[in-house]
């Protein structure tokens, strides 16, 4: 993998041998800027180191990942080292460790969204993007993930787009909705504000209110699974799932048929964890082969 | 059983007016709902009589363990002089769960009302809420109550009366299951790795920066301002003896209608499932949790089980989060196990190694059933792996990894043998999919 040589940058694969040079600072304008934030974020606390993740967010907002820079600006605001920084970026799933998409497409995939169609969603948006896991498309839109659960069971299976909801997608209706970013068309979630870009939710989870008119509001008090029980408790009849909850079928609604037009011969285990692992060395396969001889024992 | 009306079963109090125009607002809480009155009724009481009164409803901690919210209280050492702490654990992210995240989206003054009363009780000058990271339509909603709190001098200077101030402060977190351990939360609003902490001492005695510290789940916060305002006799009038007053449920999967559906505690699966129009058409109930995937699975033998402490433990497992999972017959519970084990080995934060490397390996078995290169020696393997994760870790997301295992085994044995020798999994995962039957309910006739 190529990764531009740009400022703070974290080297894919350093030297042995050759520390590498301490990162370099932000530009003073920048510098200056976000130590206002980040005292801020600061005083919030009653010990600064508790500012930790919050500033992460807030340097991520600056560059889109947490760079090299980010994490020494960290450590200055904190009186940490850089690598007690670091340890904590690199525990949460949420920092990203290298430039990525201004849309982050995060398909859950844990159990319940899976069976509803999350693997079917993620398989399809792999194709039709052409990028893997943690990958972005080559316009630098859009960057592809799987997600755990993100507790919105009752409305799976779902589709995060920088962490607003996207709720009972299908695969039609997620390739049309990365499309339509890609292409810079407006997007409005199920629940949540109309999109902003990646660096910007960024700021948003250091702490800073988003300052837009109507996010707060936007998409009400809940979908209608969120009120499903309040509906019933007041008399109303429920509504039954007849058809597809995204509202009637129209061409990006019809059923099925995957793409490549065969059911897939069995579903992906997962996407995240190493495949290659126990059973990386191609003589030693760390399944039994098909007709195992009897008492024949793996070890 | 007799089928009763769901106005009589269900007993919306948190969600009540979650369909009202702009619910999250102070505006309509106060204003309209009797928000803020259990508060006033709190304030007037000294913050021992506040203890004593949860402790009497016998309200118990909706995150999964059920223990007392009051008893939880108590256990701050007073007269002291450290700070104490109310840290909430907003961290939703059991798999199946998904109650605090539309309370707080559509009712987030509930939580700080009840945080405010929470604070006088355990004389507290500073509480925070601890937010899951990957739900930013919430945090803008937290972001916004608070304010208005700030601004309406419920929070802040004096908000407790003369002299005693109360900061409430918002904290994203950044993604990690093992952060709604509520050890392992107080690492992670620290500035660290969200790894939990070997207990004693309790957070109640050395929690936040060391100082006592209470760590309530949101729900069972945000359900004291109305159990104090209507009244201890009240709460105990709805659910049983042990496990008084109301909840949400959370249904999901192969239902006709998931959603939250809030109710006095000990309603049943069956009740829930009759009123809201049952499984998706034509198809039957399989397996389903109790309370999030950590809770082992049960069975349509158990759907007579009354949602509450005692009656869900009694039939060997969990109430848990109240996620009723529900899953129906197109579903390999193989597959289902390898996913959430998974998703527990992704999630393990690696400090306690039976946790880490037990984990992987149930994952490496796992893929090996689903691929059809296991054999039956690794049906007693995966059960003796989970048997040396549970309760061999710090935390119990050792536990819960192993919860699925043994359930699963317990129940859908013969399921496990049919991925045996070769034969991989038998399921086609296409029908069991959202969209799976739409061809039918449209087209009923194409059949006929």
């Amino acid at each position: 993998m190529t990764t531009a040589p740009d400022r703070g940058t974290t080297p894919e694969a350093p030297m042995l041998g050759i520390p590498s040079m301490p990162a370099p600072d932000y530009p003073s304008d920048v510098r200056e800027r976000l130590e206002a934030d980040a005292r801020e974020i600061i005083a919030r606390y009653p010990d600064s180191r508790s500012a930790l993740l919050p500033l992460l967010h807030l340097v991520q907002s600056e560059e889109g990942h947490v760079t090299r820079t980010g994490q020494r600006f960290c450590a200055e605001m904190l009186e940490l080292t850089t690598a007690e920084v670091n340890a904590v970026a690199t525990f949460y799933s949420m920092y990203r460790r290298k430039p990525s998409g201004d849309y982050q497409v995060g398909v859950c995939t844990n159990t319940l969204c899976a069976v509803m169609g999350g693997d079917a969603i993620f398989d399809d948006l792999k194709q039709h993007l052409g990028v893997g896991n943690n990958e972005t498309t080559e316009d630098g839109k859009v960057t592809l993930e799987h997600i755990e659960c993100n507790a919105a069971c009752d409305y799976a299976p779902v589709v995060m787009v920088n962490w607003e909801f996207f709720d009972n997608q299908t695969p039609e209706s997620a390739r049309q909705l990365v499309d339509d970013l890609r292409a810079g068309r407006e997007v409005a979630p199920t629940r949540g504000a109309p999109l902003c870009t990646f660096k910007e939710t960024a700021r948003i989870l250091a702490g800073f209110p988003d300052e837009r008119p109507g996010a707060v509001e936007a998409t009400g008090g809940g979908g209608a699974p969120s009120l499903a029980g309040l509906r019933l408790a007041k008399g109303e009849a429920p509504p039954g799932r007849l058809a597809h909850p995204r509202g009637p079928a129209g061409p990006a609604d019809q059923p099925v048929p995957l793409p490549g037009e065969e059911a897939p011969e069995s579903h992906p285990s997962s996407h995240d964890m190493p495949q290659s692992t126990a059973a990386s060395d191609p003589a030693n396969p760390s399944g039994r082969p098909a007709d195992p001889g009897p008492g024949e024992e793996r070890e | 059983m007799a089928t009763e009306s769901p106005e009589k079963l269900l007993s919306p109090v948190l969600s009540a007016y979650w369909d009202e125009p702009d619910a999250w607002t102070l505006e309509t809480y106060k204003r309209r709902h009797d928000g803020y009155e259990g508060l006033a009724k709190a304030l007037a009481m000294p913050p021992d009589d506040v203890i004593a009164y949860v402790k009497d409803a016998g309200l118990r901690g909706r995150g999964g363990a059920g223990f007392p919210t009051g008893m939880k209280w108590q256990f701050i050492p007073q007269g002291d002089d450290k700070p104490h702490y109310l840290v909430v654990n907003a961290d939703e992210s059991e798999p199946g769960t998904c109650k605090d995240i539309p309370l707080l989206f559509a009712n987030p003054h509930s939580l700080i009302e009840g945080i405010i009363i929470a604070c006088h009780a355990i004389r507290s000058s500073h509480a925070f809420i601890y937010l899951r990271g990957e739900v930013v339509p919430v945090l803008r909603r937290l972001h916004l109550a608070v304010r208005e709190a700030y601004e309406a001098g419920l929070l802040g200077k004096n908000a407790l009366g003369e002299g005693k101030d109360l900061e409430l402060t918002v904290h994203a977190g950044a993604g990690a299951y093992i952060c709604g351990e509520e050890t392992a939360l107080l690492d992670s609003l620290e500035g660290r790795r969200g790894q939990p902490r070997l207990r004693p001492p309790f957070p109640a005695v050395a929690g936040l920066y060391a100082c006592p510290t209470v760590v309530n789940n949101v729900e069972s916060i945000a359900s004291v301002p109305a159990l104090i305002n209507r009244g201890k006799e009240w709460f105990r009038s709805l659910g049983s003896e042990k496990s008084p007053g109301f909840t949400l449920y959370s249904l999901s999967g192969h239902v006709a209608n998931p959603g939250q559906y809030e109710a006095p505690l000990g309603i049943t699966l069956r009740q829930l499932l009759e009123m809201s129009g049952g499984m998706r058409p034509g198809h039957r109930l399989k397996f389903w949790t109790p309370g999030g995937s950590s809770t082992p699975m049960l069975t349509d033998e158990h759907l007579d089980v009354p949602l509450d402490y005692e009656g869900v433990g009694a039939a060997g497992s969990m109430l848990g989060t109240k996620a009723l999972q529900c899953f129906d017959e197109t579903t390999c519970v193989v597959r289902a196990v390898t996913r959430w084990t998974e998703f527990y080995a992704h999630e393990s934060c690696g400090k306690c190694t039976p946790c880490r490397e037990g984990t992987y390996w149930l994952v490496q078995l796992l893929r090996d059933f689903e691929s059809g290169k296991a054999t039956k020696a690794d049906i007693d393997k995966i059960d003796d792996i989970a048997d040396n994760i549970n309760g061999k870790s710090f935390c119990a997301l050792g536990d819960g990894a192993a919860s699925p295992i043994f359930s699963s085994l317990k129940y859908f044995r013969d399921e496990y043998e049919a991925h045996l020798d070769g034969r991989g999994c038998p399921f086609d995962p296409a029908k069991s999919t959202l969209w799976a039957d739409e061809n039918k309910t449209a087209h009923p006739e194409v059949k006929a």
